[in-house]
């Protein structure tokens, strides 16, 4: 207050510079992806010379729709990351309530296994978690792309979090009431635990919404292809394919998250903040 | 809890019986992959053609699943064979013929075609395209999507800069002249380009063969990267960029290079004649397509894909595989299958089907793919195909962007490439 | 102790181990078991017809010690972790810094900077490709407008791993400058008043105050984008394939090279167990420091 007093017009620079610097940044920011809307929405020619005058088109979509069963791959997303949050929760949230909640032996050493996994993911293990799932029969399966990460350390992590802090008179108030240790959980800790269900749920879904190398490996074929597979091989150099059905596709792959992530970006970024302090 | 735990077990399983449904059926059903590694939208012809042979041949069952690029094709094939779900048939890359006989995956075709009808199919196909399918006196790989690199070239770019449109260049002094003449001096046109990304190998058999000297043997033990004549081959490369700089410098993208043709920014490419229709559709000025220049001789290394049938298949299995690919590769499929993408005709009589005589006619330069492959030899194949070529890419690359000196390059690569194959000899 | 507290507690023995069973069950499946195969693994040779595999102790690791596409690939990780990190580690506490106030169209900056971050890489890497190919990409097409030669940014080896960074920079400075923004909301502003109060500049505020509040979070988001710099490889499946001449080869892409390529799962198992052993030592240190952190407390 009283420094702003004594030098308002040199503030009032440095903040004009600041906003400034803001936008600058800002728009430096969403101009690959506002690259991205222009070469899609324009007939190819149009793809590295702007003009205003450049005619709207959608038949870059359309082409790559034509092109390769993009809705499929979406299915297949949707698919996945909707069985893998399913997984994720149960399992996840069975494991925090046991390592929250209960003693017992190796407790702690079981602890510390698990936290191994927050450093190796299974993408690194990506040979032997291959065979594995060969092993199982599980390769080409939109099962087998989920299945390395439904136990998932970091869920868990976060969850036990959770858990710990809920305090403990809620717990005995419900156990007066004759609940079982599932009745404590579904009635107290759970509900208790929302935000976090909620912001482990968001940074799951756009991580494997996003993941790219292990489904790469496993998926096989159309029917379980995610769309970042699909994606990447409908786009890749080889192909040679055109650079504005290239950019509609990618479009079409980013589109819902990207438009849930616009509607809901107070949530996303709440979550992203909530699931980072640990 | 439980109803919510048990819910997701019944969806799991639901969605798992989704995924296998269809595996249950009275006909022959036939997994197969598929790679595309150039533009267009081929898989769209290859489905077709494989709807067309279900409807002559309801009692098999085909599902044809486009699996990327050649080496997505191969990872894929191999991990269906150790998976549940394996695939009776493929189209891979050439060259793999000796990683799939090395893991055991693959059956001759020897030990398949069975009457005098099925043994002449096998020979009618032209020779050089065989080469990278026979090995060890068994033929393995069938062609079918086989291309050889061509040289296309902007006739307007030849005619404003003073050259003759008809006559592109046809040999290493020629080329370099020419393309001297086509460079702009400020960079908005280099006279010409050849793709060292993606397959860089490939291109280069082309200049090593040109030079006079093929790469490996044809038991696939024995590489000659070193040879003087594969060196002086690096050496034009790489001359091309740094001493006559009339292509630039540093590694050049295989596949945005048909959009830098197709801009006006490189009056010459060479490419796969798989580009061929592509490059038709798209260029909005007089192109040609020319066989590659010779220096001692003409020479281009064959490309693309084979099929193979592999060893896990029940006798149904593989009749029904022999007849797709008798289907897919009779002439008049060929025929179809060429003029749709640019792919070679593969057999001399798919030139005699009305289709591409026809088209010949009318677009001369479908035809300079067939008239070359009298000068094509196999491309780089060997054992332990996939480190092998991963080491002759390097050192070109290393070559063209300046960090090594051919010889140099080359040495390093013929040293690693001896040890690696000292197992089979 | 009374009796039946004593079974309660024999009973949360048996309760805890049931719960953490299942979860139990695919983290062995999938991150134990798999990290002890590899080891195993990399001490076999890769079978051929000719001779099949055997155990050859550490043959692999010596083969690994004179393979220069290792060391290349290796010294890309480091180079690729140094460039990406720091910058966009100052970018992040400088996007923070600058949506925590008051700004005209705080919400939109906000989303434009975090954009990237839900973004898959491989369809950055799409939309990055048309930037940087040479002659006909937005940048050499930009830089000839105002009459500079364009570059071959990704066939040149000496640009390559730059622009790999650029654009991963890009993607990544957005994720985090979330963990400072919640850093940020939780330092009191009275803080701030304080200083201004006894005349310090914005700068000496920043420096001397909200840098070493800042800390921890410095330190969280340090390690763990180190982790995430090992991890990425997305990008060079559409753009490099770790060329020219592995210029831009990176471990990971490496060990999917030999696995997949080459099938040689031996020596991709002895790549991983280098890559593992990195990052055990980062976890190491990670637990080192905050462990450090708890005590300031």
């Amino acid at each position: 207050m009283s420094v702003a007093a004594l030098f308002p017009s040199r503030l009032r620079f440095g903040d004009w510079l600041e906003t400034t610097a803001a936008w600058l940044l800002a728009l430096l920011w969403i101009a690959p992806l506002a690259y991205a809307f222009w070469a899609a929405f324009h007939p190819s020619e149009y793809s590295t010379r702007f003009d205003l005058t450049a005619p709207l088109t959608l038949t870059n979509f359309t082409d790559a729709l034509s092109q390769a069963p993009f809705a499929r791959y979406m299915v297949n997303t949707f698919l996945l990351v909707t069985m893998l949050l399913a997984a994720q929760f149960i399992l996840c949230t069975l494991a925090a309530f046991a390592f929250a909640r209960f003693e017992f032996w190796g407790r702690d050493a079981a602890f510390a296994l698990v936290l191994v996994q927050l450093m190796i993911t299974p993408e690194i293990l990506i040979v032997e978690n291959y065979a594995t799932l060969a092993g199982v029969g599980l390769i080409d399966t939109i099962l087998g792309i989920g299945l390395p990460y439904m136990a998932s350390a970091f869920g868990i992590f976060l969850l036990r979090q959770a858990f710990k802090t809920t305090p403990r008179e809620l717990e005995e108030a419900a156990r007066v009431e004759g609940c079982g240790w599932f009745g404590v959980l579904w009635r107290i800790y759970i509900p208790i635990a929302k935000p976090t269900y909620l912001a482990y749920g968001l940074v799951s879904v756009s991580h494997h919404w996003n993941n790219f190398l292990w489904p790469l490996v496993v998926t096989n074929s159309v029917e379980t292809r995610p769309l970042t597979v699909g994606l990447a091989i409908f786009g890749a150099p080889e192909s040679g394919v055109d650079w504005s059905i290239i950019s509609a596709a990618t479009l079409l792959s980013v589109s819902p998250l990207l438009i849930a992530f616009l509607l809901f970006q107070r949530q996303f970024i709440q979550s992203f903040m909530h699931a980072g302090i640990k | 809890m439980f109803k919510m735990f048990r819910k997701a077990v019944l969806g799991v399983a639901a969605a798992g019986c989704l995924l296998y449904a269809g595996a249950v059926q009275a006909k022959t059903e036939l997994t197969m992959y598929y790679p595309v590694a150039v533009g267009g939208p081929l898989t769209k012809i290859v489905d077709g053609m494989v709807v067309d042979f279900m409807k002559e041949n309801p009692d098999i069952k085909v599902n044809a699943i486009y699996a990327g690029n050649y080496n997505d094709a191969r990872i894929k094939a191999l991990a269906a064979l150790k998976s549940g779900k394996p695939a009776q048939l493929s189209v891979m890359f050439s060259i793999d013929i000796y990683d799939l006989i090395e893991q055991d995956a693959i059956v001759a075709f020897d030990d398949i075609v069975e009457t005098a009808e099925e043994k002449a199919w096998l020979q009618s196909f032209y020779p050089s395209l065989m080469e990278n399918g026979r090995t060890m006196g068994k033929t393995w790989g069938v062609p079918f999507q086989r291309s050889t690199i061509v040289m296309y070239y902007n006739k307007d770019a030849f005619k404003s800069a003073g050259l003759d449109p008809n006559k592109p260049p046809q040999n290493w002094e020629e080329l370099a002249s020419a393309a001297k003449k086509l460079t702009q001096p400020d960079g908005s046109r280099w006279g010409i380009m050849i793709p060292s990304t993606g397959y860089p190998y490939w291109m280069f058999g082309a200049l090593a063969m040109q030079n006079g000297q093929v790469l490996m043997n044809s038991d696939g033990n024995e590489t000659f990267f070193d040879h003087p004549k594969v060196v002086g081959a690096l050496q034009f490369w790489k001359d091309l960029g740094s001493k006559h700089k009339v292509m630039p410098a540093g590694a050049i993208e295989w596949g945005t290079l048909r959009k830098n043709f197709l801009e006006g920014r490189t009056a010459m490419m060479w490419h796969s004649t798989g580009n061929l229709t592509a490059v038709k559709k798209n260029a909005n000025f007089d192109f040609g397509v020319a066989m590659l220049p010779a220096s001692a001789q003409r020479g281009t290394p064959t490309g693309g894909g084979n099929f193979y049938i592999f060893k896990k298949t029940t006798p149904a299995e593989r009749k029904a595989s022999m007849k797709l690919i008798r289907f897919m590769t009779s002439p008049e499929r060929a025929a179809e299958w060429s003029k749709k993408t640019g792919y070679i005709g593969i057999s001399p009589d798919a030139y005699n089907t009305p289709t591409l005589q026809e088209y010949v006619k009318t677009f001369p330069p479908a035809a300079v793919a067939r008239d070359q492959l009298q000068f094509a030899t196999a491309e780089l194949s060997t054992f332990q195909t996939g480190r092998v070529r991963k080491l002759l890419d390097d050192a070109i690359q290393s070559a063209l962007t300046g960090a090594k000196e051919p010889a140099e390059a080359l040495a390093d690569a013929q040293a690693q490439a001896k040890t690696l194959l000292m197992d089979y000899k | 102790m009374r009796p039946d507290s004593v079974r309660a507690n024999t009973l949360h023995h048996v309760y805890g181990w049931l719960l953490l069973m299942p979860a139990a069950i695919l983290l062995i499946a999938f991150t134990h078991y798999p990290t002890v195969a590899t080891l195993i693994n990399s001490l076999f040779s890769k079978g051929n017809i000719v001779r099949p595999s055997r155990f050859i102790g550490l043959g692999n690791y010596e083969a690994m010690l004179d393979d220069p596409i290792f060391w290349k690939a290796f010294g890309n990780n480091i180079w690729f972790a140094a460039g990406t990190i720091p910058t966009s580690m100052i970018l992040a506490i400088a996007m923070a810094l600058l949506v925590n106030r008051a700004l005209p169209g705080r919400g939109f900056l906000r989303m434009a900077y975090f954009t990237p971050t839900i973004l898959p890489m491989i369809a950055v890497a799409n939309i990055w490709l048309f930037f940087y190919t040479p002659e006909i990409g937005l940048i050499d097409q930009i830089l000839e407008t105002v009459g500079l030669q364009g570059k071959n940014w990704l066939g040149d080896p000496d640009t390559v791993l730059g622009a790999l960074i650029v654009m991963t920079i890009w993607k990544e400075a957005g994720f985090f400058m979330i963990f400072y923004l919640a850093a940020l909301q939780n330092i009191s502003p009275e803080l701030n008043d304080a200083a201004r109060l006894e005349g310090a500049s914005r700068w000496t505020y920043f420096r001397r105050v909200l840098f070493p509040l800042l800390m921890p979070t410095t330190l969280f988001v340090a390690i763990n984008a180190l982790l995430n710099s090992f991890k990425l490889v997305d990008h060079l499946f559409i753009l490099t394939k770790g060329g020219p001449d592995n210029a831009s080869n990176l471990l990971l892409y490496y060990i999917f090279e030999s696995a997949f390529s080459f099938l040689d799962a031996t020596y991709a198992a002895t790549l991983t167990m280098v890559l593992l052993a990195l990052l055990a030592i980062l976890a190491i240190g990670q637990f080192v420091i905050l462990d450090k952190r708890i005590h300031y407390r």
